[in-house]
């Protein structure tokens, strides 16, 4: 059987004989493991090493009255308190490097805490014992706030408000999207024609990497301006860039040493440990180690998300899935760091390894009040695989057919469409089954062994796809109509919130038409849709040309609010438009459409890009559309 | 500040002497106070087994012994194991079955192995399961670094005739 590789990529550093495989070679780094010598970063040994432990927060959710540290200033072995107002820049995503989300985690809480665990003040002294005493001398005056630890409680609309950057609690992508949608084909058609329809929910829980060595970082001034920083990180460059974000130094500052990684698991990208260290090292001159214990690194270090599915197939009476609908939640815990990203990853995975051609999904990055959630072995992956596998033994049962020959049936083939319309190409599953299915003694039927991954693919029913429901613009998305900005935390307000996947009343937006099945899980989740507010489905062709007007003028009116308009409140001036058109409105000309050139200049020339943030732009959003 | 304790002990082989601070570990006095970096922290509460040393032959958790009670002992940590560039075969046998990814583990492993392949050369595959029950690895798998110690006890039988 020949493979095709990617000829495009590294194409004249490899060849392709293959003369390794099944060969053992022997690690490069092996035998400093075995000697015990492999330099991982707490093997570096510096004099007068200063030790980092932190406050923190004993509540899922509470706002910080004031730090009362007088008695821990007053010990002899602590050397420096490290307080938000120490930290140049104290506030961070991670993806804010690849400029993707806004930043919406500070380093140390200044207002409030979102999850138990959230450090407030990190104390630096001479041991780690002197640490842990003086951060339990710390008194706190917490006003506790009302939490909410599941996904979908986080979404309703009184629900806590998580995190200020994101009041609706779930992750914006793109600015505009309260979740990730894929659509391929016309899975409600779809399932009106199915023999069996097979239904399930599936829940995974948070995974803690749980390295044997624990995060940590140790950093010390060199004698050239720059300062030195050994860490467990996986992600080198990460370290340095959120450090200088963070600390605003240059990069060119930091000499980071790391490489040595004493089991990561994807635990060890989120960069808490080495801003603490670098600047504990700036700001007493001498070398500073932040390094959790066990406790801390099981309690706050940053699990894999848990996640919930719903997952609905359709499938004929000879075992043919002919349409996979998915709504899934993901558990971002209280920041995003990377749970954002895996929705994304996900995403692109649907519907797992199989020809189907009606698929549907929207998944949701929720935000709750526990452990922010981030990196972990194929996350946005494997924990949808084991929904998907479950569904598949559910269908396998429902149409009376072996588990494994529905898995043969309905594998990718070469040639097959996938969901994200790139064909299949080099697939194997068929084949893994086969090998499985021998190797545990498990008779198929001869049709099913003489199936092959690389026959029959793209052909017959297999090549068959539906057209695909879409919006006006070609797009699938559910637009965000408008953005509700809440209360700052100082003030004593109630939050307005955007019900997902529902519109609200607005002078700016006018109702905006929802897909069905959104407006069913609306309903489903028992969001209120206001009495009066319509929510109703315009008809399938003809665009509604009242609708794009309207949006056109929000937007004008966003963009002047944008220049001139009210200015918000310190700490909170991000560039969200304000909930309410300026009063400063002008329309543009009733009938004349804005073209989409003219738009894309004034985006460019208006400026508010800073820290990866778009500007809503006009949408105007047909759903039911079909495109040829 | 309460005054350190002078401690004398031999370590791998060689008198040696520091200082302990009160109440400190043998896992943080070895690593800080005499500079063997070979016994790892994992958990500082004896579950973990990354600090496992050979106190007078026996495997013990060096993060949950007191640095005091070394005082007069005979300590073993991983650096003896090998003399210069040559390795022990326990050591080999680790390389060969690839018994180690991060390595973060394995020094404790290699002592808990050593224990028990001192105190019997011909262990059985439940034999050396057991003695390195308390030794998590997260990374390799306990498959091969079982067949590294069973692989191993075949030159300690040898070495030993
Ligand atoms: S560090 Fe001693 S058992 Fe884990
Ligand atoms: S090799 Fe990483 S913990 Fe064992």
């Amino acid at each position: 059987m020949t493979v095709e590789f990617r000829k495009d990529i590294f194409a004249n550093e490899r060849n392709d004989d293959f003369d390794q495989i099944g060969h053992a070679r022997i690690r490069q780094d092996i035998e400093g493991h075995v000697r015990g010598r492999s330099p991982f970063y707490d093997d570096h040994q510096f004099e007068g090493l200063l030790h980092v432990r932190c406050v923190r927060s004993p509540h899922h959710h509470a706002r910080i009255r004031a730090i009362n540290a007088s008695a821990a200033e007053a010990m002899p072995d602590v050397v420096r308190l490290i307080w938000p107002g120490d930290i140049p820049k104290n506030m961070n995503t991670l993806l804010s490097l690849i400029d993707f989300g806004r930043d919406d985690e500070p380093l140390l809480a200044e207002r409030k805490v979102s999850y138990v665990g959230e450090p407030v003040l990190a104390i630096v002294a001479t041991s780690v014992l002197a640490a842990q005493k003086a951060v339990e001398s710390v008194v706190v005056d917490w006003e506790v706030l009302p939490h909410v630890l599941d996904v979908e409680e986080a979404l309703k609309p009184n629900a806590p408000v998580v995190n200020d950057e994101y009041p609706n609690n779930c992750f914006d992508y793109h600015d505009r999207y309260d979740h990730q949608k894929l659509r391929f084909g016309d899975v409600k058609e779809a399932f009106s024609q199915a023999d069996h329809i097979v239904e399930a929910e599936y829940q995974m829980s948070p995974i803690e990497q749980a390295p044997v060595e624990t995060c940590g970082a140790i950093a010390a001034p060199e004698t050239n301006g720059r300062i030195v920083c050994y860490t467990s990180t996986q992600a080198l460059f990460f370290s340095i860039g959120v450090t200088g974000k963070l600390l605003e130094l240059p990069s060119s500052r930091l000499h980071f040493i790391g490489g040595t990684v004493g089991g990561g698991f994807g635990g060890k990208v989120d960069s808490q440990h080495e801003p603490f260290a670098v600047l504990g090292a700036m700001l007493t001159g001498r070398p500073v180690k932040y390094m959790w214990d066990r406790a801390e690194e099981m309690q706050y270090g940053a699990p894999r998300s848990g996640e919930r599915w719903r997952i609905r197939d359709g499938a004929m009476r000879d075992g043919r899935i002919i349409a996979r609908s998915f709504t899934g939640f993901f558990d971002a815990g209280a920041y995003t760091r990377l749970t954002s990203y895996g929705v994304q990853k996900c995403t692109g995975h649907l519907p797992g390894p199989y020809t189907i051609p009606n698929v549907a999904s929207n998944i949701f990055c929720v935000y709750t009040n526990r452990t922010p959630s981030t990196a972990m072995r194929g996350f946005g992956i494997t924990g949808v695989d084991f929904a998907i596998e479950c569904q598949m033994d559910r269908v396998a049962e429902a149409v009376g057919m072996d588990p494994i020959e529905l898995r043969i049936l309905n594998a990718y083939r070469d040639g097959d469409m996938k969901a994200h319309r790139r064909p299949a190409k080099n697939c194997a599953l068929i084949e893994c089954c086969q090998v499985a299915a021998q190797k545990s003694e498990w008779r198929l039927s001869p049709a099913a062994i003489s199936r092959s991954s690389i026959e029959g693919g793209g052909e017959g029913w297999r090549a068959e796809i539906p057209e695909t429901v879409v919006d006006g613009e070609g797009g699938i998305g559910n637009r965000k109509r408008q953005w509700q900005d809440t209360e700052p935390l100082s003030g004593t307000g109630i939050r307005r919130r955007v019900p997902v996947g529902t519109s609200t009343d607005h002078p700016a937006t006018g109702n905006a038409p929802q897909h069905e099945d959104m407006v069913a899980e609306v309903a489903r989740l028992g969001f209120k849709i206001d009495a009066g507010h319509s929510v109703q489905r315009p008809s399938l062709s003809e665009p509604s040309e009242g609708l794009r007007h309207r949006h056109a003028n929000a937007e004008t009116s966003f963009g002047r609010a944008l220049g001139a308009g009210p200015s918000l409140p310190s700490g909170y001036d991000r560039t969200r438009p304000p909930a309410s058109p300026g009063p400063a409105r002008s329309s543009p000309p009733a009938n004349e459409p804005i073209p989409a050139h003219s738009r894309h200049e004034r985006d460019k020339s208006e400026k508010p890009f800073q820290r990866g943030v778009k500007r809503p732009g006009v949408s105007p959003f047909i759903s039911g559309t079909r495109r040829r | 500040m309460m005054k350190k304790t002078p401690v004398t002990f031999t370590l791998n082989g060689r008198p040696t002497a520091a200082f302990a601070d009160p109440g400190e570990n043998l896992l943080d006095f070895l690593r800080r106070g005499v500079g063997d970096m070979t016994p790892k922290y994992g958990c500082g509460q004896g579950t973990c087994g990354a600090c496992t040393v050979l106190i007078d032959n026996e495997p013990h958790l060096a993060c949950i012994t007191l640095a005091e009670s070394a005082a007069d002992r005979e300590i073993r940590t991983a650096d003896c194991l090998s003399d210069g560039p040559s390795l022990d075969p326990l050591q080999n046998s680790f390389i060969e079955h690839f018994a180690a990814q991060c390595g973060y583990c394995t020094p404790g492993m290699l002592m808990a192995a050593r224990a028990l392949l001192e105190r019997n050369p011909n262990p059985r595959r439940e034999e050396v399961i057991d003695a390195i029950a308390g030794n998590i690895c997260r990374c390799t798998g306990y498959e091969p670094i079982v067949d590294a110690i069973l692989d191993a006890s075949r030159s300690y039988r040898r070495s030993a005739i």
